[in-house]
């Protein structure tokens, strides 16, 4: 399971990148593997108001249903619009193609590290 | 002599009986039952019963020809969305009386489902032509439950913030009856309007509209304008639009509208007293999603060819519970399967003279009504005429009846009639002698017809113009096409579908014998009582005899599905505290409960609120309590599943429903594991207020590939005011469109119950029981056994653990029951209710051959798995990685597997002169289907 070290986790299984004040959010390999392949991304507009917890997208595969939860209270200010048409690329590249939203914040909340995920993780 | 039909019906004989109590160390099947069973919970074996001793199938069969003879069989030109039709000889032979298409399953096993996958394709491909819009499911329950769908639909998809929906004052009257019950228990507001005679405020904000097209009263009009102004304010509309007349009208799709549902009953399905027929519902691109219900899809198999699928399963509840786009489950396969055969037969000429016939006939009438003085109250009609006879409508519907045609009454003045592809000049001649008398014509002669559609308003575009629609018009084409997709198939026919929670047991040949009766087939729901007095007096004894097998004062026979029985509980159960003045709406649910539970009670205007289950799967009592005590004011009820989902006989279950008593909440026992309990125990002895039973698992009326159902809801007398069809009003809390739901199927269970008795019904869950604790400790050094009750027995079914051989191994759930199929099994059901697991179910009609046979099957794949494991075969290329196998897969090119041909086909030599049972598909990619979503008939070029 890969889990780069210059991220952010949450609990939720998302990763967060953060650059200034804009913060790329996608979700880990983990939860990737564990929803099986995915089929379908619905995601927020870009402009829209993002509450940190609420759920802000959905992320389905041909199992189930994941929900994509806002790590940080801000606004969208960006979507991936690769991945609403080609939803494998979270499977094959959670990290990189397969990122969902990046959303301007004005604070940022305690997240976990790489290695505080894993333990998280760890069965 | 004749034999006890119990022994017919019960698998295993008392020398099989005894070889396996044997190895579960049991004297006799009480003994075990009284083992598994909690003694706190049992019935007297003594205990009083109002079922007569078992008849003989003679017998049986003799009773159910008197009371088919007590039903007349008119002209049924009542119409409000049920028709005569010709139901092909041969789709009614090889299709509804063919064992290969009835006791086949859900198609959860694509593989071993492709014959009645690519039929309802065909189902769907036929509705998105129809009405002209992008997507189709297949299938619904009934036409007014489709509109009631369509209506949360358009909530859900509009977006907007409006709780009002318009309802077309010329809808069909049941229709509205299950708007108004359904839109109450969800805060939606209804606005009645007629539309373009009198539109609605300008600034009436609405979510959506529903249109009757053409109008329950016949009139055909183009609604395009409505449809544009509900459009620019943000609404979705729906039209139910009858089928058979989009053959010649405008469709919808072309209209604008978002959502067409309707019927498809006069596709070649008999009337039978109101059901089960198959409702569709289509919806224009960007609301796939949105659909409720089944959609079959196309993907790919390992080898790259065409497959079918179930396609975005993770709109269904088993996924999304109680946010699932609907409760609906089960769907009515075997009747749109038959609408769908009507279509190929017929084609897009066959089926246009079809509609022209019944349009025509109309016409005819209309036009010498005119000529009699009587002027049709609209001129444009597709196949439904209203007339005004100020005082005289009672007597003109006397007249027809007495002549043998059944007519409507609007109301004193106002009578209407539709005519269909089965209306004779005789006919015509009947209604023209009741309205007119002896100003009526002798003869109708050969004259210009007026027209009844309005040239604009004629439909301009093709329909039905896949090949499949052309290709099979000779009966000898369509024999070959019906036996073509059966072959592709597993059904009961083959072999044990030992499905857990699904209850695959047999459907007796004498049972099914009087649903294709005239006598049952041929009845207009809305038919005059006393053409019905055989039904009648058979739907009271069955219900008599339900009530008292489950302990219960009330039942209900409307519900056309499991859903919806367990819906039509809740809504009983809304409808008591409300009326005692309370406002009760939380339902709790165990988290092992099926996802339909929830779905449902969301639907009932309740709130869910989770209760933990234990490490055996049973209800946490703590936890129980714990949320009883947080909801005490506001406690509505508890749905539980009885035995639990788990398949153990919880033993804890009054303290249970004790509980919730105290807080003034309402006990459901979801009925779906009353196989296991059937003769020992009643839900109503142990605290349940209300249930819905499965006549399609626990009563043997077939699976028919998925549906139809019966879910007769059963409840204590303080709620019996609450259910559908209370104290006899049919309008009463109505669930589905007829007012006996699917009347057709009855005598089914009628005669299942009728031949059993109660000792036999008794026997058959002792059978079941036995048959399950058999295969669990036969299997269990192989696989775990997951949960078990008292003295560690299981109920009816028995949950087999994968998740340590997939630790082990890295064989999968999946690749198991794929595996199965090359040992000539339909898998168990997968991942439910625990995931990585397999849950078994043989039911009381196997017999140990057949057991034993899938015993040998798992442990030998057990054994493969364990040489995957042991790396012997490499992980991906191994007989379970790479099942099921095609005979083309073994076959063609160079074989280049490590294991051989032989293993891969005939793992075990019994299957090499023992009628092997063939995939036409390899593995289906189901990822590919939901990414690249199609759910209409592919080209001929793509299976080249």
């Amino acid at each position: 399971m890969s889990l780069p070290e210059g991220l952010k986790y949450t609990a939720e299984h998302e990763w967060i990148a953060v650059d200034g004040d804009v913060a790329r959010i996608g979700i880990t390999d983990y939860a990737a593997d564990k929803l099986g392949d995915v089929v379908f991304v619905d995601l927020p507009k870009v402009g829209s108001a993002a509450a940190a917890g609420r759920v802000v997208g959905e992320i389905e595969s041909t199992k189930s249903v994941g929900e994509l939860y806002a790590p940080v209270d801000g606004e969208v200010v960006e979507v991936n619009d690769a991945v609403v048409d080609d939803p494998s690329l979270v499977n094959s590249d959670p990290y990189g193609a397969g990122w969902m939203i990046a959303v301007r914040f004005t604070e940022l909340p305690a997240l976990l590290s790489a290695d505080e995920y894993a333990a998280l993780t760890a069965e | 002599m004749t034999a006890l039909f119990a022994d017919r019906h019960i698998g295993t004989d008392t020398a099989a009986q005894k070889q396996m109590l044997a190895a579960l160390g049991y004297p006799s099947v009480d003994a075990l039952v009284d083992a598994a069973i909690p003694a706190g919970i049992r019935l007297p074996a003594d205990a009083a019963t109002t079922l007569p001793p078992a008849a003989s199938e003679v017998e049986a069969l003799a009773e159910l020809r008197a009371l088919a003879e007590r039903n007349r069989v008119a002209r049924p030109m009542i119409g409000l969305g049920y028709h005569g039709t010709v139901t092909p000889a041969v789709i009614q032979r090889n299709v509804l009386e063919n064992p290969s298409w009835y006791t086949a399953y859900t198609p959860y096993q694509p593989e071993i489902s492709q014959g009645r996958l690519e039929a309802l394709i065909n189902f769907q491909t036929m509705v998105t032509d129809l009405t002209g819009l992008a997507t189709a499911n297949a299938s619904m329950l009934d036409e007014g439950t489709a509109v009631v769908e369509g209506m949360l639909l358009a909530r859900r998809a509009s977006g907007s913030s409006s709780n009002v929906f318009l309802v077309d004052a010329d809808a069909l009257p049941r229709t509205k009856e299950l708007l108004r019950h359904r839109a109450e228990a969800v805060g939606i507001v209804l606005h009645e309007t007629s539309y373009d005679m009198s539109p609605p405020p300008a600034d009436l904000d609405v979510f959506g509209a529903f249109i009757q097209y053409p109008g329950a009263s016949g009139r055909l009009w183009n609604p395009a304008e409505v449809v544009a102004a509900v459009k620019a304010q943000g609404g979705i509309t729906v039209l139910a639009a009858d089928l058979l007349s989009l053959a010649l009208v405008t469709s919808p799709g072309e209209l604008g509208a978002d959502v067409a549902v309707g019927t498809t009953q006069r596709f070649g399905v008999p009337l039978g007293f109101g059901g089960p027929h198959a409702g569709y519902m289509a919806v224009r691109a960007g609301l796939e999603r949105q659909l409720p219900g089944r959609l079959v899809g196309v993907s790919q198999d390992a080898d790259g060819y065409p497959a079918y699928r179930l396609s975005l399963q993770t709109r269904e509840q088993h996924i999304r519970r109680e946010k699932a786009t609907s409760n609906i489950c089960t769907a009515q396969v075997l009747l749109a399967v038959m609408a769908s055969m009507y279509a190929v037969y017929h084609g897009p000429r066959g089926i246009k003279a079809i509609a022209h016939h019944a349009n025509r006939m109309a016409n005819l009438i209309a036009d010498a009504l005119r000529e009699g003085g009587v002027t049709p109250l609209h001129e444009l009609f597709f196949d439904t005429v209203t007339v005004r006879v100020p005082g005289r409508a009672a007597q003109v519907v006397a007249s027809a009846d007495a002549e043998g045609v059944l007519l409507w009454q609007v109301d004193a003045d106002t009578v209407q009639f539709s005519t269909d592809e089965t209306t004779t000049a005789a006919d015509a001649l009947v209604v023209l002698r009741a309205v007119l008398g002896d100003a009526a014509p002798a003869g109708l002669g050969f004259k210009p017809i007026s027209r009844s559609i309005d040239p604009d308003h004629m439909r301009q575009t093709e329909y039905l113009t896949h090949p499949v629609f052309t290709t099979h018009h000779s009966e000898t084409g369509m024999m070959r096409y019906l036996k073509y997709l059966a072959d592709k198939d597993y059904a009961l026919d083959r072999g044990m579908i030992p499905l857990g929670s699904c209850t695959m047991k047999l459907n007796a040949a004498t049972e099914m014998a009087a649903v294709t009766w005239p006598e049952f087939a041929n009845l207009h729901p809305l038919a005059p009582e006393a053409d019905t007095a055989g039904y009648l007096q058979l739907i009271e004894q069955l219900s008599g005899w339900l009530a008292d097998v489950t302990g219960y004062d009330e039942v209900s026979l409307q519900p056309n599905a499991g859903s919806q029985g367990e819906l039509a509980g809740l809504l009983a159960i809304r409808g008591y505290h409300l009326a005692n003045g309370e406002n009760r709406t939380v339902c709790l649910i165990p988290s092992s409960a099926h996802g339909t539970n929830a779905a449902s009670a969301v639907l009932a205007g309740m709130k869910v609120v989770v209760v933990a289950c234990d490490e055996l799967g049973n209800v946490d009592l703590d936890d129980l309590r714990t949320k009883v005590a947080e909801h005490a004011d506001d406690l509505a009820a508890l749905m539980v599943t009885y035995p639990s989902t788990h398949g153990v006989y919880e033993h804890e279950i009054r303290a249970v429903t004790d509980a919730v008593h105290a807080a003034g909440g309402q006990v459901y026992v979801d009925g779906a594991n009353l196989n296991a309990l059937l003769g020992y125990a009643r839900f109503g002895d142990f605290g349940g207020d209300v249930s819905h039973l499965n006549l399609h698992k626990t009563f043997c009326i077939p699976h028919g590939g998925g549906g139809p159902g019966v879910g007769p809801v059963a409840a204590k007398a303080h709620l019996a005011p609450f259910l559908p069809g209370a104290g006899g009003d049919v309008h009463a809390n109505p669930i589905s469109s007829a007012p006996h739901g699917s009347p057709s199927i009855l005598p089914i269970s009628w005669a299942y119950v009728r031949m059993m008795g109660a000792e036999g019904l008794r026997r058959a869950t002792g059978a079941a029981v036995l048959a399950a604790n058999y295969i669990a400790v036969r299997l269990r050094e192989h696989y775990p056994v997951l949960y078990a009750g008292d003295n560690g027995l299981v109920a009816h079914e028995c949950i087999l653990d994968l998740r340590p051989l997939r630790e082990a191994t890295g064989v999968t759930v999946d690749d198991v029951a794929k595996r199965l199929i090359d040992y000539g099994f339909h898998a168990p059901t997968m991942s439910f209710p625990v995931a990585g697991t397999l849950m078994v179910e043989p039911t009381e009609s196997e017999d140990l051959a057949e057991l034993d046979r899938f015993v040998e099957a798992m442990i030998a794949i057990r054994a493969e798995a364990d040489a995957v494991g042991a790396g012997e075969w490499p992980a991906g290329d191994n007989p379970l990685a790479n099942a099921p196998h095609t005979a083309e897969s073994v076959i063609a090119g160079e074989w280049t597997h490590p294991y051989s041909r032989e293993q891969a086909v005939y793992p075990v030599h019994t299957l090499v002169h023992g009628g092997k049972y063939w995939p036409p598909v390899r593995r289906i990619d189901q990822a590919y289907g939901d990414r690249n979503l199609v759910c209409a008939c592919p080209p001929v070029e793509a299976f080249a």
